[in-house]
């Protein structure tokens, strides 16, 4: 039996999470709750280092506490979790999307999965024997002089979620191309899909580089060769190539899944036709195509000469006109919607409003001269947390709210959802703003200890951060609240078009009891569909699909 | 059979009026995600590649001469036995597993000849990992390139290990040949890149 034809049998047990399931929603479920669970392990520790920061001097943890504490907050935050809660939304949605019984491979998946908590335990068991110091980028010279064992545990971390990382690639360009149902052509195909599509190639042509990196850097800490080691001959700048250009596509890979899902948000909570569907397809396409080349961009101040900064600071800028037909285009599909302001379409507007403030800031860091001047400063401390988290992690909220109903039948608590959005909001402008300021100022990044001049504005930041901290308790609390006494949600309770909507709520294991039927194409919402000929009105057809629950 | 209503802007809307009787017709899909794990596998080496190429580029006096006779012959027989391994897939195309077994057994025993023939190389080599960067790319570059070749060799044995159940491989279902013989091309083909990057240049 070929693995696409795997039959799961039986109902769904709470012990089917713990073990080896190949159910695609099953795994997309692990995924969300282990990358949570890590989101609370990275913001416990950020929450230290702000609390360190709060003063001047060192005097809440040690410096060299310090400089583990940035360390792990870094790694775990990218790679154990948005890098997966993209790969959760991914997995649960794109079978169902596209109404297939599951992903191309459903082995792959579980063992994919499996490989997130191994390489989380790893990374932190690194506490014990010295975690790694060098920050999230682990440079060499000095990550191979600051604690041996610690390094080669992050790295065999990182080795492990990123093969994780492009077997799930694979499977979801397989599962995308080869098992929508016929119906379904490729440009009638959710704007998510489109959006692991562009996400996949990137992990499929970027991860790998890293991995040679790593290899490469693992050599010199453990072999005594001097690839990145000057003293030994060895050039630290190729090992700064070959980490950026994966990690600068990176973060496309970080945020491009979560473009994909507010471009399935704004249309059904505005109940308008997403604005311009093949402009934003492509735009994602056209965005993987650009990051790929921009990565020396993060090396503007290691001795790149001149010309070459020029040809990277041009193609870096030239990443704001996709990202722009994007933006304009979600603006749009808000523009004269009939807006449900529910938690889920708060936090796409939020994502809206941070990124766009992330994406001008970039646009800034890109222009070499701004660049040197702001360089390792807190601007750019900001300016990535308005990309990351005002991109990634709001849009991610959203799509927890929104997709909340399918996967747990219930409807959230919509109340205690908009008190985690203010206070999300809040807290994170008022963490984050004030460190463009500061950066401005010349506040350098990964430092516990700096000029009392600072304080003030870093208090301001301290107390955002703990704002921010808190504000996770409203979520768990509407998510609680929500399986607790939710009202039960039906097939559809957003009168949706996409084809997860369509089975029953949480959907059933072999996820549609017939073939699904696509209507229409999928955000033709509120149009008036009478055609000449008196064909049936979609919005009927719409009706009727949201009355069979 | 489905008919296909046009609506004012264009998008199609469809109504099964039967479901079709197999929802996945292609049965090529695990080939495209090899295919994929094979676009990873050649970034790695890329990546590898090009560490290698900035510090010849960069770095001074950098390449060291290399004996030449021994790659040089595991060079011939690598190449050479991706051709005597397409003559396996050419066989269960034609329902032929006598010879599958005999093209895959002799593809196996060069795949062995070759990384006997590394070890050899190894062990007569004047310089060892950490006594120069060019030692430490050459053991790294070749090292990882013959633990592919071993990755292969396991495939190409676990092809016939699997040939000896009668009506494992038939002409309508060979997947696991086509896809040892695509893994072995591809490491054939990374070994001309390497062989003419290290070696020759």
């Amino acid at each position: 039996m070929s693995d696409a034809t795997i039959h799961h049998g039986g109902d769904r047990k709470w012990t089917d999470y713990f073990t080896f399931c190949t159910d695609h929603k099953v795994i997309g479920i692990q995924y969300l709750v282990t990358s949570f669970l890590f989101y609370f392990v990275g913001g416990a520790l950020a929450e230290v280092v702000r609390t360190e920061l709060a003063t001047p001097d060192p005097d809440f943890v040690s410096p060299e506490v310090y400089n583990q504490l940035f360390t792990m907050h870094g790694t775990i935050m990218i790679f154990l979790w948005i890098v997966p809660a993209g790969a959760a939304f991914a997995n649960y949605l794109i079978p169902l999307m596209i109404g297939a019984d599951d992903m191309a491979f459903p082995r792959l998946n579980a063992v994919a999965f499996w490989m997130q908590p191994v390489g989380g335990i790893l990374l932190i068991s690194s506490f014990f024997v010295g975690a790694p110091q060098a920050g999230w980028t682990s440079y060499p010279p000095l990550s191979l002089i600051s604690g041996k064992w610690g390094e080669e545990l992050w790295i065999l971390c990182l080795l492990i979620l990123g093969t994780a990382s492009i077997l799930g690639a694979i499977n979801f360009v397989t599962t995308i191309f080869k098992m929508r149902i016929p119906d379904m052509d490729i440009h009638s195909m959710p704007l998510f899909c489109w959006a692991m599509l562009a996400t996949s190639a990137l992990i499929l042509l970027s991860t790998p580089v890293l991995a040679a990196a790593l290899i490469l850097l693992s050599f010199d800490l453990m072999a005594g060769t001097a690839f990145f080691n000057p003293t030994g001959g060895g050039d630290p700048i190729v090992y700064q190539h070959l980490f950026w250009f994966y990690s600068h596509p990176a973060v496309y890979i970080m945020v491009l899944p979560f473009f994909g899902v507010i471009s399935e948000v704004l249309p059904v909570h505005s109940r308008k036709p997403i604005f311009g569907y093949r402009a934003i397809a492509y735009s994602g396409l056209a965005i993987s195509f650009l990051g790929l080349i921009v990565w020396a961009h993060h090396m503007f101040t290691s001795g790149t000469p001149g010309w070459l900064r020029m040809f990277f600071m041009a193609t870096t800028m030239l990443v704001a006109v996709p990202t722009g037909i994007k933006i304009f285009s979600w603006c749009a599909t808000l523009w004269g919607g009939k807006l449900q302001l529910n938690a889920a379409l708060l936090f796409a507007i939020g994502f809206l409003s941070s990124f766009l403030m992330g994406g001008l800031t970039g646009v800034m860091l890109a222009a070499a001269p701004f660049d040197i001047h702001v360089h390792d400063t807190y601007f750019v401390v900001g300016h990535f947390h308005y990309v990351l988290f005002g991109g990634s992690v709001f849009a991610l909220f959203s799509g927890v709210y929104h997709w909340y109903p399918k996967v747990t039948g219930k409807m959230y608590d919509e109340i205690w959802g908009k008190i985690h959005f203010v206070m999300t909001f809040v807290g994170f402008n008022m963490t984050f703003l004030p460190m463009h300021y500061l950066g401005m100022q010349g506040m350098n990044r990964r430092i516990a200890l700096y000029d009392p001049q600072y304080q003030g504005i870093n208090q301001i930041c301290t107390w955002g951060s703990y704002i921010l901290a808190l504000s996770t308790l409203p979520f768990l609390v509407s998510m609680a609240l929500g399986l607790i006494k939710g009202k039960v949600a039906g097939r559809n309770p957003w009168r949706a078009l996409t084809l997860e909507w369509q089975t029953t709520s949480p959907p059933e294991i072999e996820n549609f009891e017939e073939m699904p039927v696509l209507w229409a194409g999928p955000y033709e919402y509120g149009i008036d569909t009478e055609s000449e000929d008196g064909d049936e009105d979609i919005e009927d057809m719409l009706t009727e699909v949201a009355n069979v629950g | 059979m489905q008919s296909s209503v046009t609506t004012t802007n264009g998008a199609i809307a469809s109504e099964y009026q039967e479901a079709p009787t197999e929802q996945h017709g292609h049965a090529d899909y695990r080939m495209l995600g090899l295919v994929f794990f094979l676009v990873a596998e050649t970034m790695i080496f890329m990546g590898l590649f090009a560490a290698f190429v900035i510090y010849k580029v960069t770095v001074p006096d950098f390449t060291k001469e290399l004996e030449l006779l021994v790659p040089t012959i595991n060079s011939v027989i690598l190449v050479s036995s991706s051709f005597v391994m397409h003559k396996g897939q050419s066989a269960i195309k034609n329902d032929d597993v006598k010879g599958l077994q005999l093209w895959f057994g002799l593809t196996a025993l060069m795949g062995a000849v070759f990384l006997g023939g590394q070890v050899f190389e190894y062990s007569n080599m004047e310089f060892g990992l950490t006594e120069h960067l060019f030692g430490s790319c050459f053991y790294v570059l070749t090292g990882f390139h013959g633990l592919h070749v071993t990755a292969g060799l396991l495939f190409t044995l676990a092809v016939l290990w699997r040939s000896r159940e009668a009506g494992h491989y038939s002409s309508s279902s060979h997947f696991g040949v086509e896809a040892a013989e695509l893994y072995w091309h591809f490491v054939d083909v990374v070994w001309l890149v390497l062989f003419l990057l290290v070696y020759l240049l």
